[in-house]
Order: C-alpha cells, then sequence, then structure tokens
C-alpha cells in the first residue's frame, strides 16, 4: 500500500508543467473575460472598444515613455504584491497595503529630510529600512490584535488604512509640510523635496524609470527563496494550508500570521518609500494611487507566487499606464481601469474552483492508471 | 443663555447621530444576515457605492425618490446575485472575493458619475416628516422624530430583523446554514439556496444604506461618496456579535462619536480636524479588540459549503 502512494506522488510531480500552464491560463481567462464586459461598458459610453484597447495598448507599451511608465507603475505593485503573498500564503488577509504604503511614504520622507547631510550610499538603505520598519509596524499592530485577541485582520487593516490617511493628511499640513510653500503663502498640502543623494538613479534618462524597478525584482527573487527554501517559510505556508494540521504538529500559529501580517506590511512600506525616493521626490497627498489594493490583484493573478507577481506587475502596471493614455486619447475615464481590476479578481478567485477540480481529477486518473498497471 | 447653547448642542449632536446611524443600521444589519449564512461579504462598500449612484441618477432625471429608492434596491440585488454566484456556486475564498467586489462597485461608480453626471449635483432627496404627537416633545420630539423616512425604516429593521432571525423558520434556517451547513442539507435544506437568499437580501439592505446617503443624507453624489462606510458597517456586525440590537448600539455608539466629531469641528474647538475624523477608526479598531471574544462567529464563516465533504 504505502509504496503505491509514494508513486503517486512521483506521478503527480511529473505533471507539474502541465498545470503550472492550466494554472495561468486561469487567470489570463479571467482577464480576457473582464477585458469584454469592459468592451461592453465602453459600447454602452457609446466608444468604439476595438479604439479605446488600441489606444490602451499603444499607452502602455507604444513607445519608450509608456514602456517606462509601464515599468515605474509595476515596481510598486511589484513590492506590494511580494508581501500579499507571504500574508495570502499564510491564510492572513491584508487589506491594509494602502495605509502601509502610505507610513512608509511618510517615515521614508522623514528620515532624509531629517539627516540631509548624510552620503548617498548610507541615506538611501536607511531610509528604505526606514519605511520598511514603518510598514512593518502598520502590520505588526493588526497582526498581534488578530494572535493576541482573534481581532479580525481584514477589519482592523481596513480601519488602519483609514488611520494612516489621517495621519499623513495632518503631518503634511504640519510638521512635514514644505517651507517654501509656507513662506510663499500657498501651503501646498506637500513636503519639502528630498535631498538629491536620496533620490533613486534614473535607468533610462529622461525617463522617470528608477532603480526602484531592480530592487523589487531582487526582493522577489528573496521572497521567493524565504517561503519556499526556509523553516520559517515552510512553517508561514503550512500555517496557511491547514492552520489545524500546523498547530498539531507543533507550529505556533498565532506568531506566524502576525510575522506575516508584519513582513506584509514591510514590503508595502518599501513600496511607500520607494515612491518617494524614485518617482514624487517628496511626499504629497494621493501618494498611494489605489496601489495598496491593486498590488493584491497583481498578487493573485500572479497565483500568490512572488515570482509570478512579476509578470502579472508589470501586466498590471500597463493597464494603468494604458488607462491613462486611453482617457487622454478617447475621453473614458480611467476609473473604467479600476472596474475591470475588481472583475479580474472576482473571476480569478471564482475560477480555483476550476483550478481544484482539475487537481482532483487528475490525480485520480493518476491514481486509477495505477491500480491497473498493479 | 450659555445653559441654552449647551442644551442645542448636545441636541445637535444627538439628532446628527441618529442621521448618521441610518447608513450603517442598514448596511451592517444586511451584512449580519450574510454573516449569520455563512457568508463574509466585503464588498458592502461597493455595492453601496453603485446603489448610491443609480438611486441619484434616477433621482435626477425622474424626481421620484421612490423610483430613486426602487434603483438602488436592483442595483444592491445584482450585486448580491453576483457575489453569491462567486463566493457560493464558484466558491471562492470570500474575503478577496469582496475586495472585488467592492474594487468593481468603486471604479464602475466613479465612472458612470464622471460619463453620466460629471459635476457634482445637488437634489432634494426624502424630506424629514414630523411623527405626529411624539414630534411635538420638546428635546426628545427634535432628536428622534424628526427625521426622513429612511431614518425611521433603518430603526424599525432592528426589531424586524431580530423578528425573523429568532422567531421565523427563515432565520432559523439562515442561522442553522451558517453554523452547520452538514447537518443543515442533511434535513433537506438547501444550503446554497439559503445563502443566495441571505447575501442578496444583505446586498439589498447595503443597496438601500447607498441610497439613504445620496438621497437622503447628503442628497449629492461624488465619487467614493462612502469613503469606507461600508467596511466600519462590516466591523460593527463583529462589534454587535451578529445581532441586530447589538449592532444597534455599535451603529448609535460610532455615529455618536462620529457627530461629536463634526459639531467639535464647528464649535471650532482646538483640536486638528484630521485627528477628530482618526477617532472613529481607532475605536473601531478598540471595539473590535475588546468586543470579539464575549461571542462565537457563526461556526461556517467564511467556509464555501461542500457536500461530502467531513
Amino acid at each position: 500500500m504505502t509504496p503505491r502512494k509514494d508513486e503517486k506522488v512521483v506521478r503527480a510531480k511529473r505533471l507539474d508543467f502541465s498545470s503550472l500552464f492550466f494554472n495561468s491560463l486561469l487567470p489570463l481567462a479571467g482577464m480576457l473575460l473582464a477585458l469584454l464586459i469592459g468592451a461592453i461598458m465602453l459600447l454602452f459610453l457609446k466608444v468604439n472598444p476595438l479604439t479605446a484597447y488600441a489606444q490602451l495598448i499603444n499607452g502602455a507599451f507604444g513607445n519608450v515613455s509608456g514602456l517606462t511608465q509601464t515599468l515605474v507603475k509595476a515596481t510598486p505593485l511589484l513590492l506590494v504584491g511580494l508581501g500579499i503573498c507571504i500574508a495570502f500564503r499564510a491564510s492572513v488577509i491584508n487589506i491594509g497595503g494602502e495605509g502601509q504604503i502610505i507610513v512608509g511614504a511618510l517615515a521614508a520622507t522623514w528620515f532624509p529630510l531629517t539627516f540631509r547631510t548624510w552620503p548617498g550610499w548610507a541615506l538611501i538603505p536607511c531610509t528604505l529600512l526606514v519605511g520598511f520598519l514603518a510598514g512593518a509596524i502598520w502590520g505588526f499592530i493588526p497582526g498581534i490584535l488578530k494572535a493576541r485577541l482573534r481581532v479580525n485582520e481584514i477589519l482592523s487593516t481596513v480601519m488602519m488604512n483609514a488611520v494612516a490617511l489621517q495621519l499623513m493628511n495632518l503631518l503634511v499640513r504640519s510638521v512635514l509640510m514644505d517651507p517654501a510653500g509656507i513662506t510663499s503663502g500657498t501651503y501646498l498640502a506637500q513636503s519639502e523635496r528630498l535631498p538629491e543623494q536620496a533620490w533613486l538613479t534614473r535607468l533610462v534618462p529622461q525617463t522617470l524609470l528608477h532603480t526602484g524597478l531592480l530592487i523589487a525584482i531582487a526582493l522577489a527573487v528573496i521572497v521567493f527563496i524565504f517561503l519556499w527554501r526556509t523553516t520559517i517559510g515552510y512553517r508561514i505556508r503550512a500555517v496557511g494550508f491547514n492552520s489545524e494540521a500546523a498547530r498539531y504538529s507543533g507550529i505556533n500559529v498565532p506568531f506566524y500570521q502576525a510575522l506575516s501580517l508584519t513582513l506584509a506590511g514591510g514590503f508595502s512600506g518599501i513600496a511607500g518609500a520607494i515612491e518617494v525616493m524614485g518617482v514624487q521626490h517628496r511626499l504629497l497627498e494621493g501618494i498611494t494611487s489605489g496601489y495598496g489594493f491593486s498590488g493584491i490583484v497583481a498578487a493573485l493573478f500572479g497565483g500568490l507566487h512572488p515570482l509570478g507577481t512579476i509578470p502579472a506587475s508589470i501586466l498590471f502596471g500597463a493597464l494603468l499606464v494604458g488607462g491613462d493614455k486611453m482617457q487622454r486619447a478617447v475621453q473614458v475615464p480611467n476609473s473604467l481601469i479600476d472596474a475591470i481590476l475588481g472583475l479580474v479578481v472576482l473571476f480569478v478567485v471564482g475560477s480555483a474552483l476550476w483550478s481544484r477540480r482539475w487537481a482532483a481529477r487528475r490525480q485520480m486518473t493518476a491514481a486509477r492508471s495505477q491500480e491497473e498497471q498493479a | 443663555m450659555n445653559e441654552v447653547f449647551q442644551l442645542c448642542v448636545v441636541v445637535g449632536i444627538l439628532t446628527s447621530a441618529i442621521r448618521l446611524a441610518t447608513p450603517y443600521l442598514y448596511a451592517a444589519i444586511g451584512e449580519a444576515f450574510s454573516q449569520r449564512s455563512g457568508v463574509l461579504n466585503l464588498g458592502v462598500d461597493g455595492v453601496m457605492l453603485i446603489s448610491a449612484f443609480a438611486s441619484f441618477y434616477v433621482l435626477l432625471n425622474t424626481g421620484s425618490v421612490w423610483l430613486g429608492l426602487l434603483a438602488a434596491i436592483l442595483v444592491g440585488l445584482l450585486m448580491g446575485l453576483l457575489m453569491s454566484f462567486i463566493s457560493i456556486t464558484l466558491k471562492a475564498e470570500q474575503g478577496i472575493s469582496g475586495i472585488g467586489l467592492y474594487m468593481f462597485g468603486l471604479g464602475l461608480s466613479s465612472l458612470l458619475f464622471k460619463t453620466m453626471i460629471g459635476t457634482v449635483k445637488t437634489v432634494t432627496g426624502f424630506q424629514p416628516v414630523k411623527v405626529p404627537l411624539l414630534g411635538d416633545i420638546p428635546v426628545i420630539g427634535e432628536i428622534f422624530f424628526h427625521h426622513s423616512l429612511l431614518v425611521y425604516g433603518a430603526f424599525l429593521l432592528v426589531p424586524l430583523a431580530w423578528w425573523i432571525m429568532e422567531k421565523t423558520t427563515w432565520g432559523l434556517r439562515i442561522k442553522s446554514v451558517g453554523q452547520n451547513p452538514a447537518a443543515a442539507d442533511s434535513l433537506g435544506v438547501n444550503v446554497d439556496r439559503v445563502r443566495y437568499f441571505s447575501v442578496c437580501l444583505g446586498s439589498i439592505l447595503a443597496g438601500i444604506a447607498g441610497a439613504s446617503l445620496s438621497i437622503s443624507l447628503l442628497n449629492l453624489f461624488q465619487e467614493n461618496l462612502t469613503a469606507g462606510m461600508g467596511f466600519i458597517a462590516v466591523a460593527l456586525v463583529y462589534f454587535g456579535g451578529w445581532k441586530p440590537v447589538g449592532i444597534l448600539w455599535g451603529a448609535l455608539l460610532f455615529s455618536t462619536v462620529n457627530a461629536f466629531q463634526l459639531w467639535m469641528q464647528v464649535l471650532g474647538v482646538n483640536i486638528p480636524s484630521d485627528v477628530a475624523i482618526m477617532l472613529p477608526y481607532i475605536l473601531t479598531i478598540a471595539a473590535l479588540a475588546f468586543a470579539i471574544n464575549r461571542v462565537r462567529a457563526p461556526a461556517a464563516l467564511n467556509k464555501p459549503f461542500e457536500r461530502g465533504e467531513s
């Protein structure tokens, strides 16, 4: 009986490639369906969907500026998505991306403005770290509340978003407000410009593309190694896969849930820091651009796999950039893209049923052929 | 003179509190039905937004508040069917599909607002109706009995929801599929149908919550009108221990703090408005932390039901 079971495992492993194919095909089908419904909405708004989508693709990939913009937007999506991968793998639903980005951006604005004499080689890593820590604290609070008091993390992270937003509004209008704005009397709700040595280097001159993209990709590889090649990563996945079984095997489930939420917050915090250091060079309202939510979409689309999230982030970065182009070219508000993103989430999580059933059927046929051979 | 002024402020705060509790009550009691049947619908805010837009648009074009309310109910039902299909028929992870529903609602309502209306306009929505006799009582009458029909409806919903949940067969069925779907199934209860019903009922109430904002309390529509109210409504369900009366206390506590905050700003009390706006959210987190251990969640909450599973 036992050897047969082992053989089944081997058999399932051999089929891994086709399951990978199938699992990436389903989200794509969901995406197409969402775009199709988007096309119906466009028809309803009396816009030719083909023209609109042509503008979208052209805007995202048509020239160097569009392409680099796509990668610039993919960077925070990837970073938030990495955190989502860790949290969701532990079955912890982190909706707090927006708030964690904000506090990361706040910290990454405050730090270089305070230590503005530091050289770049020290200032940049320290600022990134401070951004990570701020986001991590914002993830730790709902994490510890879940671990100790069983507070639903979905709700507490949403509340933390609102608190972070007000915190930013408060600080950017008081201690962090640009002194130039105060002396000139404009009182713009934005911070002073960061010292230049804290800016991330531009990868392509005359564009916004900065080294943050490389940092994000490197972190994606690190998260992959962390989740699949370390004990802590294994335990996080075990907690998410079956928390009861994990508990029986002696894993401290609440600890790893809190840890995964803290790490998720940290990655969103880096996203906020990189938005400040690489793109805006100062803190201003609307710094999150909704990445806290769209990062969830990217991670889900990438199959909650750090490496899968890389192409997914680029795809959704393209959708956001193309949406702006579409807005300018055919006067369709880019809110259409938000609605499409929502549909993508619905279809991707909805299609998980088929992916599960398909896996179950494959296992059954594999087992049956084993029995026939025996 | 000073005492009269203080009385006016207190009356003002309490009157605002009663009004502000309205959308929370509709949305949270609706969500309680959904969660009692085992489905966590996180998309309440998205449903509220689209319904608020639909009722506002219909009122703007027809001039009828009742047609506006009907539009909100229909849109709520459609969104409920979408959420039900994804999370019950397709057995998707409910927390995430709710976020999808929220993003869809937020995006679509902004899209429709920008293309079909464009600028912020105001309408004449449901008007305050004075309750005969009771409305004439000094102070009390002003606080409780000078509101629009949707406000009264929200408070009447509390005993009605209690009665449905505790005294009717339907309530029993809803609770049983949320507590032990396998047992309910073996007794011949159609688990999926009861859950569809509960989610759609919850979503319709969320739609009315949206309408109560756009055509009764504020009489306008703008992008992201609800600003996360739907999420607070979900939190109130936990706070209220999945019971209508508990939700009523939670909603009143929350709306009183909110009204207090608004009045502090009106009176020019010297604290930053950002801190004041933050307070209710911090209060919600604290309330969740202290309330959550008192009562148990429905056992099958957030768990899709599959026949033949242990």
